[in-house]
């Protein structure tokens, strides 16, 4: 008995079933971390502003996300009258998509993930521009004013931040010199003295650069201070405003599929990854609790401070991220090749 | 702040299209629609369309008693239902020359002024709402709470009080509210310091609003602007001291003004002036005389010398004036209501123009309007 569940973990464990299995297991990770994480949101909310927040559903509202499941499960699917139908029903789902991609490459654990490949971290980035189409085609094929002004936003919002993104993640991929994540990772063993978050003497700049990553990520999943694609209160909804039922949940999904996928990849590049920050027991549980860390962080965030403005947010990419993280990768650079040139 | 003419690219195709915002949507708080011409972003014209929660007010003044239409009067902005009401009665005791007890005036001061604080708040979450922060709103609906129970002990209701009465009030104030009043302040005033703090001094914030859709003194004059947004353009009108009215002559107060006429300064103005509130609330509470709460031989039948007959009062929102034409009889001739939402919205056509839509909302937030004190 046990040899026939050895010889089905290890068949679990050769490709493609190894591939499988993951996804599978991915699928569930994130439905039920959106699902929670909306609970979170929203519990966290109601401690912010002082009332009680979801109480009805079970204990604590903890069944309340099933609650809304079901709710938008039984909805109807509306298709306004003169969509695009194909582009309407495949936005959601494209923006889904590649946030569950982009996590087969985390590194969960020390030999916990989908696919350790070399370049992991090129591999998110390029999915991860994919849901900006996502959204803009979701507003485009809505039809409806407010939606393509949302779109419009989202794009210009989201060339602004890419490239500061990508100017930390070069540095990244300098300091550490691989693109796997795996090795990134095993790179900051030890105390917490070794997460790159703190290796100053190879760029004196990197918790700025750290805040960096951190302001584009909440600029790239859309959410507060930089949630203008879905301003409530000037677009109704923005690209959403038309989507009802599971069209409106996916995306809903997506966007804590996003977040869940920023921090987890902040957590790998900045924070040590599944390493403990005292040098033993690392371990996947490391790994969790610094991604929920940030997670209640972006949370915190959205509760605390007003929307900006359009040109602010522009201004704020291109006339402070933009030259900083130039200016923190020239710096890296000279100083790897000053000081660590091997 | 950011106009179209700064940013079009020369050559740039001129294509506009109409955005309806409203009856329904979330930035118009109530059923005021706004068609707005836009060029991309850009706000080209936007027209505000009113009437939609229209109820014949003044129509309804000119067939009933003084008495009856009373009730009314909190109805027009039931934010700042006490103020209202106070115009209209303080109208009818002028034209009926009946002399309202000073008790009666001076608890018609602090329920006026707290009634403010609590329309400013409202005013306060809701606008920043608008500016995408969820979490003031439940601070000042918290703050604001405290109020409503005060005067739902005295009053027995929490929005439309219809507290005063022709000749003095409903009935008087008891030892538990002055007390529970002075506790108010006492908790108010560190809570107007941290708002001051976690938000005033927000950046996000003050970038949203520090030169965003000013306002010139030339502006408010021509669209009769009052309120918070006259004082924030510049111009210290307040008719609690430009038309003395009921008890507030003997009180030292302040009135807020800031140069600007951006959206900040009508926000500050609006901070300032809950200060101020709390600072008559406390003179007035410290110098409460005693004495009867209603004058002596108000007729059963109230019928006033044929006439015209004015009265206007400092509303949360700006001036409201009741104008009653008498002819001699039971009912009123005419009775006209001048609002202070009306003519505030009217300016923001004019001062909306060439903006970002963020921007105009941002600006039609800080004119704190109640839709239906515009319809009325």
């Amino acid at each position: 008995m046990t040899e026939a569940i050895t010889n089905l973990v290890k068949l679990l464990a050769t490709e493609p079933y190894r591939l499988l299995v993951f996804l599978v297991g991915m699928m569930a990770f994130v439905g039920l971390n959106a699902a929670y994480l909306v609970w979170v949101e929203r519990k966290g909310a109601a401690r912010f502003q002082r009332r009680p927040g979801p109480t009805e559903v079970g204990y604590a509202g903890l069944l309340q996300p099933i609650a809304d499941a079901v709710k938008l499960m039984s909805k109807q699917l509306i298709v306004p009258a003169g969509v695009d139908r194909t582009l309407f029903r495949v936005a959601p789902l494209l923006m889904m998509s590649p946030a569950l991609m982009s996590l087969a490459v985390i590194p969960w654990g020390e030999n916990l993930a989908a696919r350790n490949i070399n370049v992991g971290l090129l591999m998110i980035f390029s999915f991860a521009s994919i849901n900006v189409m996502a959204i803009m085609l979701g507003g485009w094929a809505s039809r409806n004013k407010y939606a393509i002004i949302s779109a419009a936003r989202v794009v210009s919002q989201n060339v602004a931040y890419e490239i500061p993104m990508l100017l930390v993640a070069i540095t990244m991929i300098m300091v550490t010199g691989t693109m796997n994540l795996n090795e990134i990772v095993q790179q900051q063993a030890g105390a917490f003295w070794h997460w790159n978050l703190f290796r100053v003497w190879i760029n004196p700049l990197m918790p700025v650069t750290f805040l960096i990553f951190y302001t584009c990520m909440l600029a790239e999943t859309n959410r507060a201070p930089f949630d203008m694609a879905e301003a409530e209160s000037e677009l109704v909804a923005g690209a959403y405003t038309e989507y009802s039922g599971m069209g409106f949940g996916v995306f809903f999904m997506a966007e804590y599929a996003n977040i869940l996928l920023g921090c987890a990849l902040a957590t790998v590049l900045f924070l040590g990854g599944w390493q403990s920050p005292f040098g033993i027991l690392s371990g996947v549980i490391w790994f969790l609790l610094k991604m929920y860390f940030l997670v209640f962080s972006v949370v915190w965030i959205r509760w605390t401070f007003p929307r900006t403005q359009f040109y602010g947010l522009l201004n704020l990419s291109w006339k402070i991220l933009i030259p900083v993280s130039l200016l923190t990768l020239i710096l890296s650079s000279a100083m790897i090749k000053l000081f660590h040139h091997a | 702040m950011i106009t179209k003419e700064v940013i079009s690219p020369p050559g740039a195709p001129n294509e506009t299209f109409v955005i309806n915002l409203g009856p329904q949507h979330p930035a118009t708080h109530g059923v005021l629609r706004v068609k707005i011409v836009m060029d991309g972003e850009y706000v080209v014209r936007a027209e505000p369309i009113c009437g939609y929660i229209h109820r014949m007010q003044e129509k309804m003044g000119e067939n009933r008693t003084y008495a009856q239409f009373l009730p009314n009067t909190s109805r027009i902005d039931y934010l700042s239902a006490m103020t209202y009401t106070h115009g209209f009665v303080g109208a009818v005791e002028r034209a009926a020359k009946l002399q309202v007890p000073p008790r009666a005036e001076y608890i018609r001061v602090i329920t006026s002024e707290m009634n403010r604080i609590s329309s400013h708040l409202v005013w306060w979450g809701a606008f920043l709402l608008d500016l995408g922060g969820f979490t003031p709103l439940l601070y000042a609906f918290d703050d604001r709470e405290k109020i409503l129970d005060l005067l739902e002990a005295i009053t027995g209701s929490r929005l439309t009080y219809s507290y005063y009465r022709i000749g003095g009030l409903y009935n008087d104030v008891d030892d538990d509210f002055i007390k529970g009043t002075r506790e108010f302040i006492a908790q108010m005033r560190p809570r107007l310091k941290m708002y001051r703090s976690l938000v005033t001094d927000n950046i996000i914030l003050r970038k949203r609003l520090i030169e965003i859709g000013p306002i010139s003194k030339e502006m408010c004059r021509k669209y009769g602007a009052t309120g918070p947004v006259i004082r924030g353009s510049g111009i210290p009108y307040d008719v609690r001291k430009v038309e003395p009215y009921s008890a507030y002559p003997e009180f030292d107060f302040l009135v807020p003004t800031c140069e600007e006429g951006d959206s900040m300064a009508r926000y500050l103005v609006r901070m300032e002036e809950m200060v101020q509130s709390l600072r008559i609330i406390e003179q007035a509470l410290d110098k409460l005389p005693s004495g009867p709460v209603m004058a002596e031989k108000v007729p059963r039948v109230l019928k006033l010398p044929a006439g015209d007959y004015c009265y206007a009062v400092e509303a949360a929102r700006g001036r409201f004036a009741v104008r009653i034409v008498s002819d001699n009889k039971e009912i009123p001739y005419r009775v006209k209501l001048r609002t202070p939402s009306l003519s505030n919205l009217s300016l923001f056509e004019e001062a909306s123009a060439g903006m970002l839509l963020p921007d105009a909302l941002a600006l039609m937030g800080s004119l704190d309007l109640v839709i239906p004190d515009i319809d009325r």
